[in-house]
Parts: C-alpha cells; sequence; structure tokens
C-alpha cells in the first residue's frame, strides 16, 4: 500500500490518552459548578444577613434543623419539595429537546384547577376518582405546554415569549373560574371542596406532607427511564444536542418538540395537581403565582438537567424555602434573603460560561493553536 | 356618560404609562440584538429606589436614582449576556429574582414592613393651562402625573432617535446584519451596551412612575408582571416606538376598563378577560393572525466574530 | 516583480491560524496600481482568509501588511477603510431592510442638526452612482432589488469611503452572464480611474479574461504568481488542484451490475431560493464506484440532501432500485436501503455529546435488535458497538466515551461502520475523507472499495479531484447544478476534469489564451 501523498489540508492529530483525560475533566468541572455556585449562594446570604446585624452561622443552623431537626420540620420541608420535584423535571426535561419552559407556573395552575375539578365534580371509588383527576391534571397542564411546542416547531415562535405569555393567560382564566362558574357556594373564593375518594393520602393526619412525595420520585425516576431507555427519549435527546444530526437520523424534530413540551408542561402540572389533591383539597383564586415555575427553573439549573439532580436541587430549595419561614421568626433573618440566595446562585450557574470561556482564553494564549473544536 | 369616558381615557393613559415606557426599553435592548427579558426586574429595583429616593431626599431625586440604578443593573445583564454570551433568558430570570429578593429585604430593613412602605411624596401632578378646559381632552390631557407626558415625548424622541439619526440606524444595522455592521466599522459589541442600559435607563424610569407616579408607595412585588406585558406591546408594535405606544395603549385601556368595570357599568364581560386581553393579543400578533410580527434578524444571538 | 514604489498592497508571509486548521501558511501577496489581479484557487484554499487579513476582519498571526509601501497594522476594518481599501463580500454584508442609500453610507451619513440628511445622502449617492457608471436606486430597500444591483451597492458602499483598492469576493458567483459583462466593464473602468483591484475567484474562465495577473493559492500557501497572458488554462487547472502523487488503491477491475439509482432532470432550490441543481442526470450501478467532482458551491450539497430526503425536489426523477420514489423520506430511504456519509460530519453526521454507542445506531435506534417497541436494549446496543469499534479500527478506549472526544478519523470511521452496517445497497458518500490524516485515509478508501466489490453501488462526491481519480470507475463533473460530461475512468485526465469543473470547455488540449 503506497502512502496518501496528496493535497492535503488539514492536519489531525489522533486522540491520545491527554486529550481524553483532559475531556473528563471537563465534566468534573461541569459537576463542581452547581457546588460552588450554591456555596456563593450561601456567602451572599450570609453577608446580607451581616449587614442587617444578624449571625449567619445561626441562622443557617436554624435553617438547618427547620427541615432536619424534627419530624414535623421533615415533613414540612417535603411538602414544599414535592413540587419543585416536578417543576424541575418539567424544566429539566424542556432542556433536553432544547427548548426553554418558563411556563410552569401558568401550568401549575390549569392544572391544578383541572385536578380540583375532577375532585369535585365527580363522585367515584378512590383507585378511580384519584387517576382520574391526577390524569385530568396531566392533560390539563400537557395542553398548556403542548401548545407552546407547537408554535415554536411549526413556525419558529420563541417558546419563552409564548409561555410567559401562557402564564398570565392561565392565571386569570383560572382567577375567572374560581370566583365565577366553578366557584363554591360561600365565602370562600374557591371551588368545592374535593370528594376524599380524589385526595391524596397523607402519612399522619398531624402532618402535610402527602403521597405526593411517593408520585415526584417514581415520576423522577420514570423520567430518567423515558430518557435514557426508551427510543423516545433517544430522539428528545438526540434532538435537543443536534437538530442537524438528528433529522439526518430519520428522526422527525418537529413531532418531537411537541411531545416534549406537552411532557414539560404535564410535569409542572403534576405539581399543581398535587398541590390541589393533596394540600389544598380544592382550587383558590389565585392572587398571583406561587413561583414553582420560576423556582424550578433554578432547580432544573443546580441538577443540571438530570432526574436525579433535580430531585437533590428540589431538596435543596425545599430545604431553604422551609428555612425562610423558621429564619425569620427565630433569627430574624428576612425570608427574601432566601430569594437572593437562589438568584444568586442561578447568577453564577448561568456564569459557567465565564468559567468555560475565561478557561479557554487562558489556554488559548497558552497553546497557539488551540485544540480541534 | 361624558365623565365615564373621561375617566376611562384618563386612566388609560396612566396605567399604559409604566409600559410605555418600558417598552421602549425594550425595544431599544431587542432592536440592537439583545433580549431583555430583566425588564420586570429592573422596573421592581427602579420603581423601589424611586420610592426609597422620594422618602430620604425628594420625589425628583426619586426619580434620578431610580434611573441611574436601572441603568447600573442593565449594565450587569450586558455584560453577563454580551461579554460573557451567557444564555440572555437566564440572565434575565436570575435579574428578576433578585430584583424580587432584594426590594423586599431592602423594604424590610429599612421600613420595617414586608408588604409596603410607608407613603412618600410622589412626583404630583403637571397643569397644561389651555387644554385643561377643553372638555373630554382636557380631562384627559389636562392634568397628568408628569410621567404620562414624559412618556409621550420619550416615544416622539425614541422615534426620532431611532429612525433619524445615526445612531439609530447604527443600533438598527447591529440588530439586523451585525456582519454587515461590523465590515463598516461600527463597534458591534459597544453598540449592544450602549442599547442595553439604555433599556436599564426606561424600566427605572417606569418603575418610578410605578411608586411614586401612578401610586405613592411601594408595594412588594409591585411590577406584577408589567415588564413581560411591556416586552408584549414592544412585540405588538413590532419593535417601534409608535407601535409600541399603541400596543401599550390598548393594554392600559383593557386595564383601565376592567378597573372601572363596576363604576362604568360594564359587568357583563367578565374582569379576568379583559385581563386576559393583553397576552392572547400578543399570541395572535406573533402567530400572524394579526400580521406578521418579525423581530430584528440578529435578536437574541450574541455576536462571534471570525465567523466570516 | 515590479519596481517596488508602485505596490498599492504588500503582504509579506502572512499566516493565520484556526482551531485544527493553518488557513494562510507564509502567504506573500502583491497588488500592483491600477491592475487587476485575480487569486485563484479552491474553497477552503485560503484566499477569503487572506483578503479578511487585508480588510481587518481577520488579524492574521504573522506576517507584514503594506499599503502604498507603509507598514500598516489593520486591526479592525476602520483601519483598512481609512487607508483606502475597501471589500465587497462573497455573501454581501448588506441589511435587508434598509434602503440603497442607508447601507452605503452606513458609519459615515451626512447630518444635518444630528439628523441624517437623507437628501444630500441620496443626491451623493446618485453622484457617485453616475461618477463610476454603476446604476442604482438610492431609495429601494435591498431586500426589493436584484442580485446584480445589490452587489453594485456593495462596490458603492467601498468607493463612497474613498477606496482605491477594492477587494471583490467570488463577484460573479451570483451573476447572470450579462451582469458579468457588465461587471467586468465596471472594474475596467475603475482601473482606468486608478483603482487597483484583487478579485478572488475560483473560475479560471474569468482569470484569463479579465485580470492581469494572478497569484493561486492551495491548501493555505501560495503556489505562484504570474501574468495571465504567460499561461495557459491548463497550467492553471493544474496549479489550482494541483498535481501530486496519487494514492494507487490496489483494485480489481470494476464488474457493474444492475443500475441501483437513477436520477434524471433533477431540479432543487438552495438555502438562498436560488435553483442549485438545474438538471441534473446520471445514475449508478451495483459494483462501480460513480465518482461527481467539482469545485465546491456547484449543487454538491443539494443534491445529497435531495438525494437522503433532507431538503425537497422541484422537478425530476428518482428511482431507486427501479422504482421510482416520488418523496424521499428519511427513515423510509433508510429501510430501503440507502445510507449516506454526509460531508459535515459535526453537523450532520455525528453527535458529539453523545457517546459512542449512541451514535452507533442513530438512524436505527428504534428498530430491532436495539430496541423492542419504545424501550431500548442497552446491553444489545453496547454489544453491537463493541463489535463496531473492533471491526472498523475505532481507535478509542470504550464504547462508553463521548464522540467529542474522537479525532477526526475516528469520527468518520464511527460513522462509517454505522453506515456500512446497515448493509446499504447504495452508499452516498460525501467528503469522506475531510480533515481525516493518511492512516485513518487509506482505511476509509479501502472500505469503499470494498463495499465496491461487494457489488453494492457507492456515489462518491468529493472536492478533492485526486481522491475522485484514485476511487472511481466512471467520474462526472458537477458545474452549476449540472452534470458536464461523465467520463470513464481510463479516458479521464486532471487536466480535462480541472477544466471542466471551472466550467471551461473539455475541448482545450494545447494551451489556448482564450477560453469561451
Amino acid at each position: 500500500m503506497k502512502k496518501w501523498k496528496g493535497a492535503i489540508k488539514l492536519v489531525d492529530k489522533d486522540i491520545s490518552e491527554k486529550k481524553a483525560k483532559y475531556l473528563q475533566k471537563q465534566n468534573l468541572v461541569d459537576f463542581i459548578v452547581p457546588i460552588i455556585s450554591i456555596i456563593a449562594g450561601l456567602i451572599v446570604g450570609a453577608i446580607f444577613m451581616l449587614i442587617i446585624g444578624a449571625e449567619p452561622i445561626k441562622a443557617y443552623i436554624v435553617l438547618w434543623n427547620s427541615s432536619f431537626g424534627s419530624l414535623r420540620g421533615f415533613g414540612e420541608m417535603l411538602v414544599n419539595t414535592v413540587p419543585l420535584i416536578f417543576t424541575g423535571l418539567a424544566v429539566a426535561f424542556g432542556f433536553k429537546i432544547g427548548l426553554f419552559n418558563i411556563g410552569g407556573d401558568g401550568q401549575f395552575l390549569v392544572s391544578y384547577l383541572a385536578a380540583a375539578y375532577i375532585g369535585y365534580m365527580f363522585q367515584l371509588p378512590m383507585y378511580i376518582h384519584l387517576p382520574f383527576a391526577l390524569v385530568a391534571g396531566i392533560i390539563a397542564g400537557g395542553i398548556w405546554g403542548g401548545i407552546a411546542g407547537y408554535l415554536k416547531a411549526k413556525l419558529g415562535i420563541h417558546e419563552v415569549i409564548t409561555t410567559i405569555m401562557f402564564n398570565y393567560i392561565a392565571l386569570h382564566l383560572v382567577g375567572y373560574f374560581t370566583s365565577g362558574p366553578l366557584k363554591a357556594e360561600g365565602p370562600l373564593p374557591a371551588t368545592p371542596k374535593i370528594f376524599d375518594t380524589a385526595k391524596l393520602p397523607r402519612f399522619v393526619p398531624t402532618m402535610r406532607i402527602h403521597y405526593g412525595i411517593f408520585l415526584a420520585l417514581a415520576v423522577a425516576v420514570l423520567i430518567y427511564y423515558i430518557l435514557w431507555k426508551t427510543t423516545f427519549g433517544y430522539e428528545v435527546r438526540a434532538t435537543g444536542q443536534n437538530p442537524d444530526a438528528a433529522q439526518f437520523g430519520g428522526i422527525n424534530v418537529a413531532r418531537n418538540m411537541v411531545l416534549a413540551m406537552f411532557i414539560s408542561g404535564a410535569l409542572a402540572g403534576l405539581a399543581g395537581s398535587t398541590q390541589a389533591l393533596g394540600l389544598e383539597y380544592r382550587a383558590y383564586q389565585p392572587f398571583g403565582f406561587v413561583g414553582y415555575g420560576f423556582t424550578g427553573i433554578a432547580v432544573a439549573l443546580v441538577g443540571k438537567g438530570h432526574p436525579l439532580g433535580v430531585v437533590l436541587g428540589a431538596l435543596l430549595f425545599g430545604v431553604l424555602s422551609r428555612g425562610a419561614m423558621m429564619m425569620q421568626s427565630m433569627v430574624g433573618v428576612p425570608k427574601e434573603v432566601i430569594e437572593i440566595i437562589q438568584a444568586i446562585i442561578i447568577m453564577f450557574i448561568a456564569s459557567e460560561y465565564i468559567f468555560k470561556y475565561l478557561a479557554r482564553k487562558w489556554r488559548e494564549r497558552k497553546g497557539g493553536v488551540a485544540d480541534a473544536s | 356618560m361624558l365623565a365615564n369616558l373621561t375617566a376611562l381615557l384618563s386612566t388609560t393613559l396612566r396605567m399604559a404609562t409604566p409600559l410605555i415606557l418600558a417598552a421602549l426599553g425594550g425595544m431599544f435592548s431587542e432592536r440592537s440584538g439583545v433580549i431583555n427579558i430583566a425588564l420586570e426586574g429592573i422596573m421592581l429595583i427602579g420603581a423601589f429606589t424611586a420610592m426609597a429616593g422620594s422618602y430620604f431626599f425628594s420625589p425628583w431625586i426619586g426619580v434620578l436614582a431610580a434611573v441611574i440604578v436601572g441603568m447600573i443593573i442593565a449594565a450587569a445583564h450586558a455584560l453577563v449576556s454580551i461579554s460573557f454570551r451567557a444564555d440572555q433568558i437566564v440572565s434575565g430570570t436570575a435579574i428578576n429574582i433578585f430584583a424580587a429578593g432584594i426590594t423586599g429585604f431592602l423594604l424590610r430593613l429599612i421600613f420595617g414592613d414586608a408588604g409596603q412602605s410607608p407613603s412618600v411624596q410622589d412626583v404630583g401632578t403637571w397643569k397644561i393651562p389651555f387644554i385643561k378646559d377643553i372638555p373630554v381632552i382636557g380631562g384627559v390631557f389636562g392634568e397628568q402625573i408628569p410621567f404620562v407626558y414624559i412618556a409621550l415625548i420619550l416615544v416622539a424622541v425614541s422615534y426620532w432617535i431611532l429612525f433619524k439619526t445615526p445612531f439609530g440606524l447604527r443600533i438598527r444595522s447591529v440588530g439586523e446584519h451585525p456582519a454587515a455592521a461590523d465590515s463598516v466599522g461600527i463597534n458591534v459589541i459597544g453598540m449592544r451596551y450602549i442599547a442595553v442600559i439604555m433599556s436599564g435607563f426606561f424600566a427605572g424610569l417606569a418603575g418610578a412612575s410605578l411608586s411614586i407616579g401612578l401610586l405613592d408607595l411601594f408595594v412588594k412585588n409591585m411590577s406584577s408582571g408589567r415588564g413581560f406585558i411591556a416586552l408584549a406591546a414592544m412585540i405588538f408594535g413590532r419593535w417601534t416606538p409608535q407601535g409600541a405606544m399603541l400596543a401599550a395603549l390598548l393594554f392600559g385601556f383593557a386595564d383601565a376598563l376592567q378597573m372601572l368595570a363596576q363604576t362604568i357599568g360594564l359587568t357583563f364581560v367578565p374582569r379576568q378577560f379583559l385581563l386576559m386581553a393583553p397576552y392572547i393579543l400578543t399570541i395572535l400578533a406573533l402567530t400572524g393572525v394579526i400580521g406578521r410580527s418579525t423581530p430584528p434578524a440578529a435578536d437574541g444571538d450574541p455576536y462571534i466574530k471570525e465567523e466570516v | 516583480m515590479a519596481a517596488g514604489n508602485n505596490l498599492a498592497v504588500e503582504m509579506k508571509g502572512i499566516t493565520k491560524r484556526f482551531p485544527g486548521v493553518i488557513a494562510n501558511d507564509k502567504v506573500d501577496f502583491e497588488l500592483e496600481k491600477g491592475e487587476i489581479h485575480a487569486l485563484l484557487g479552491e474553497n477552503g484554499a485560503g484566499k477569503t482568509t487572506l483578503m479578511n487579513c487585508l480588510y481587518g476582519f481577520l488579524n492574521a498571526d504573522e506576517g507584514e501588511i503594506f499599503i502604498n509601501n507603509k507598514k500598516v497594522e489593520v486591526t479592525d476594518p476602520n483601519v483598512a477603510i481609512n487607508h483606502g481599501i475597501g471589500m465587497v463580500h462573497q455573501h454581501f454584508m448588506l441589511v435587508p431592510p434598509f434602503t440603497v442609500t442607508e447601507n452605503i453610507v452606513l458609519g459615515k451619513e451626512p447630518t444635518k442638526n444630528n439628523m441624517i440628511d437623507y437628501k444630500t445622502a441620496n443626491q451623493n449617492v446618485r453622484d457617485i452612482s453616475k461618477q463610476y457608471g454603476l446604476n442604482v436606486e438610492p431609495t429601494a430597500k435591498v431586500q426589493d432589488i436584484s442580485v446584480g444591483m445589490q452587489q453594485r451597492v456593495e462596490i458603492l458602499k467601498a468607493l463612497y469611503r474613498g477606496a482605491d483598492i477594492l477587494i471583490l469576493d467570488e463577484p460573479t458567483a451570483v451573476l447572470t452572464p450579462q451582469e458579468v459583462e457588465e461587471l467586468v466593464k465596471i472594474m475596467e473602468s475603475l482601473t482606468d480611474e486608478g483603482k487597483s483591484i484583487i478579485f478572488i475567484t475560483h473560475k479560471l474562465k474569468e482569470v484569463q479574461s479579465i485580470a492581469d495577473r494572478v497569484t493561486v493559492i492551495r491548501s493555505g500557501k501560495l503556489i505562484d504568481t504570474v501574468k495571465t497572458d504567460t499561461v495557459t488554462t491548463n497550467e492553471l487547472a493544474n496549479m489550482m488542484v494541483g498535481r501530486e502523487v496519487i494514492l494507487e488503491v490496489e483494485k480489481k477491475e470494476a464488474n457493474p451490475g444492475e443500475v441501483v439509482l437513477e436520477v434524471e432532470d433533477l431540479y432543487a432550490k438552495n438555502d438562498r431560493d436560488l435553483m442549485a441543481l438545474n438538471g441534473t442526470s446520471f445514475s449508478v450501478k451495483r459494483g462501480e464506484i460513480l465518482g461527481i467532482a467539482g469545485v465546491d458551491g456547484n449543487g454538491q450539497t443539494e443534491l445529497t440532501e435531495v438525494l437522503t430526503g433532507l431538503r425537497k425536489k422541484e422537478k425530476g426523477t428518482i428511482k431507486f432500485k427501479g422504482r421510482e420514489i416520488t418523496k424521499p423520506q428519511t427513515k423510509r430511504l433508510f429501510e430501503e436501503g440507502i445510507s449516506h456519509i454526509p460531508e459535515d460530519r459535526q453537523k450532520r453526521g455525528i453527535i458529539m455529546e453523545f457517546k459512542l454507542y449512541e451514535n452507533l445506531i442513530l438512524g436505527r435506534h428504534d428498530r430491532k435488535p436495539y430496541a423492542s417497541g419504545i424501550n431500548l436494549n442497552n446491553k444489545k446496543i453496547k454489544e453491537e458497538a463493541r463489535r463496531l469499534i473492533e471491526e472498523f479500527d475505532i481507535r478509542t478506549p470504550s464504547e462508553k466515551v463521548q464522540a467529542k472526544s474522537l479525532s477526526g478519523g475516528n469520527q468518520q470511521k464511527l460513522i462509517i461502520a454505522r453506515e456500512f452496517d446497515r448493509k446499504p445497497d447504495l452508499l452516498i458518500a460525501a467528503q469522506p475523507t475531510r480533515g481525516i490524516d493518511v492512516g485513518a485515509i487509506e482505511y476509509i478508501h479501502n472500505s469503499l472499495i470494498g463495499q465496491r466489490d461487494n457489488n453494492k453501488a457507492i456515489l462518491l462526491i468529493s472536492l478533492e479531484l485526486d481522491e475522485i481519480l484514485s476511487l472511481s470507475d466512471r467520474v462526472a463533473v458537477i458545474y452549476e447544478g449540472k452534470i458536464v460530461d461523465i467520463l470513464d475512468i481510463e479516458d479521464a485526465t486532471e487536466e480535462q476534469l480541472g477544466l471542466m469543473m471551472a466550467g471551461a470547455e473539455s475541448e482545450e488540449v494545447e494551451g489556448g489564451d482564450q477560453v469561451g
């Protein structure tokens, strides 16, 4: 065999063990950034606490104890965590197909209402009624997200704008129904109470934590399974990473976008349905967004878009949220500090690009010809 | 009847004013190619700053402070999105969350109350002598909070800047075809920074109009989505000052309608449908049902050189 | 060459690197005052990069630039513009919703009272338009005018800023023959006025008829600079495409069988809505390799996209294994037996973030044995991946590594492994060895021959003439969306192919100076 000596343009070295190891280190960086961001957030939070004369260490101890110091506290913390697992999964699933679902709060609300509606409109045995109500919630949230997916896939309209719009439409729509046609008799601005057969059981009557936590964890596992063990999940991930290659591989990009946004909306919706069926037992007129949708974004970012990470992230924000009330009453730290911490965490994670950018610049200056990217 | 109409139009102008201002800001930013989701947060911080400024000094100092702080926050957004090429949506969302947190925090810290600040001195109203006496129009335009007049003037000024000056031409070129602008020596990055900081100016002003214009105090989360409605007005108005103004007026009208529904006897339309109207209209505008609304071509894409 | 003080531009030792490639390798270039100088080379040779360095759009890593005998650090376009250099880019740098005048004066707007003085601006445009004979409509929006007029606007943009030195990048690429004639007249009148022009091209015809001198660049290196009336077209073709030792692949005689693919009169548009395929016709038989040679941008990309269901055709028929395919759909084509090695492996061929075993099932991920129903059979997938890695000699620590950690050559082997394993009847290979090292190239070439000997039909599309010549049994040349001619490999010579690729007539044997 004679050697090739032609008009070679590009020189391309074979990958050595060194480069493979370097890239593996990259993945390690991906892991460290969320941790650094959380620490940074806590530090900034501590600074704000110092400004108002509170003691950060004491405050953070209260924060910890409020969730892990007692069974009751633990339960309350989980109450906050459940919806965050769902909205975090919703945003994460959207990320997987390359879309940004900011519509969690709206999907939450329509699902909240739909579940409550089924809950009081029908009277059926529990093993039918509860699933029925949950399915209604899933479909409602799914449609709310799916429409945005359709508009993006077919008309190219940015999903961020549409999902924000849909948030407000949901807010007012649900507001209308809960104060008008579906309002219960009496002074309460809410739908009638749901039947017992539609309620998510509680662990003990004295604590608010309900079986929704099982559902949340099960759904997290399910999402993991879907994404990495099914053909659909494969297509979703492929489309999100490289739509051109996905198309080349015969994948129907548009169809997958709509389906993925439906699922994303359904997930956020489950946060709402479990709220109605497990906690409030009716749909109250909303006076603003609860904010689980937005927090879900932070959860998904911290969890790096992976279901396990999302659960841990939800746990983190659940602890922060639970701790907020306690820190305020016991140490005098305003609960807004939690929001500040949250924002700092997101900022730092967004700044991941800064780290990578600076690292790249530094390498370039040292190396001359940069690595083949 | 006439009194109702006057009240309606007058309220429309007032409710539309924060939207007009914020929409103008969003417009400049997006015209240069940067999405500014953080209008909501900057507005909120602006509202707080204006209130605090009025509390400690005077209303107009408050306005000045609001505008300056707005520009600073916008500069941070610009730094992260433009120079560090972070995702513009994530960065903007972080600012919004931060704004909610810090205003609540400071509210508690400085004023000891979690829900709202004490009443402060607002900017009052301006009277226009001759117009005031004309029926209906006088009631609407004759005496209003200064922000209304400022907003209307700024619409004209923005139009002039954007479409009549070299600066405006260059900003638009950067948003439509940054490579073309670069090829004639225009500093794309610099222009984008300026445009984003300008949007901070407007959003800060919009916030001031809320806390010491429409009201005379700061309420927690008082921007309540207006920043997003302003974006909707901008889109609906096809990224032009006059369009944004008209859209904002339309949205303000819906708002005024639902506020005065009881007094003017409009009870058959549920108030929530009026509240929903701006958002539905925006989506329809985007889908092209009400005329195609296309953003500047390079909107949202970081400009990366060496991709010629 | 000429007396030193007559040089408008001199570039010495220009070197520009990008990640993984040296775009310009110590290139020297000079432009005399008042001349039309052509910069000739294939796509990717480095011509545009060199000019972008001159214009300040890019900064060279090494080398010096002299403008009018003064050393200049051209850090950005403003510097170049101030020294009288103007550039008309291949892809126009015009803002579509702006008017002609707005585009021309952008950055140097005449003002009155802080406003743009449109009246003066429009008049200025009319004036220089008349001065140089470049007809434009000042108040028309750029998105509404013809391509020819858009180009004139681009030229006026440069002249408005006082350019004495004009760089035109592939100016005739988008023009009709008549518009080309007009452009030539314009260029000649400009040089009569004392301007100097550099124009970048890959078309031989133009070089000889328009330019005074020509500089040939190949693979980032300067080949030579000659006067156009002292060379023949053939010689230029040789300089452009190279005449190195060709790989001699040991291959048996071809034994072509039945026709597997038949393409008749195919028409398709490109992304800019222009017709890229203008009645392409050819056929491929089992057991043969049909190579399609051509300069980049003559329809190859669109051809492969149409044949693989990624672009729709306007007109024409495609018959596969005897049956007409009216609406090619990627998935179905895979099932029918067409495989495709894409020309841009990072864009279309692999998903960098995915692991090797995930990439190896792309396109078959929902078929047995990789999946049953909706469930993926990861164990089996990994098994098969290991088999393919072994069989195709993909150098990697394991199948679990991400694709982005592989070298270009191994990434390409990954794609080949995947596509060959499908056991297709027709394999379309587009630029299969682009950016690959020697060892992998050898391997890939032998694999293709192997498939051919296995009675498969192979359609090879390549920008490397050497590759085409060493692998193909029959050679076709595509030019401006049409198959110019199909030759048997014995009858195909480099000169001939080079001429056809550049749009020249294939009758020329002895060097004639007039072409076309």
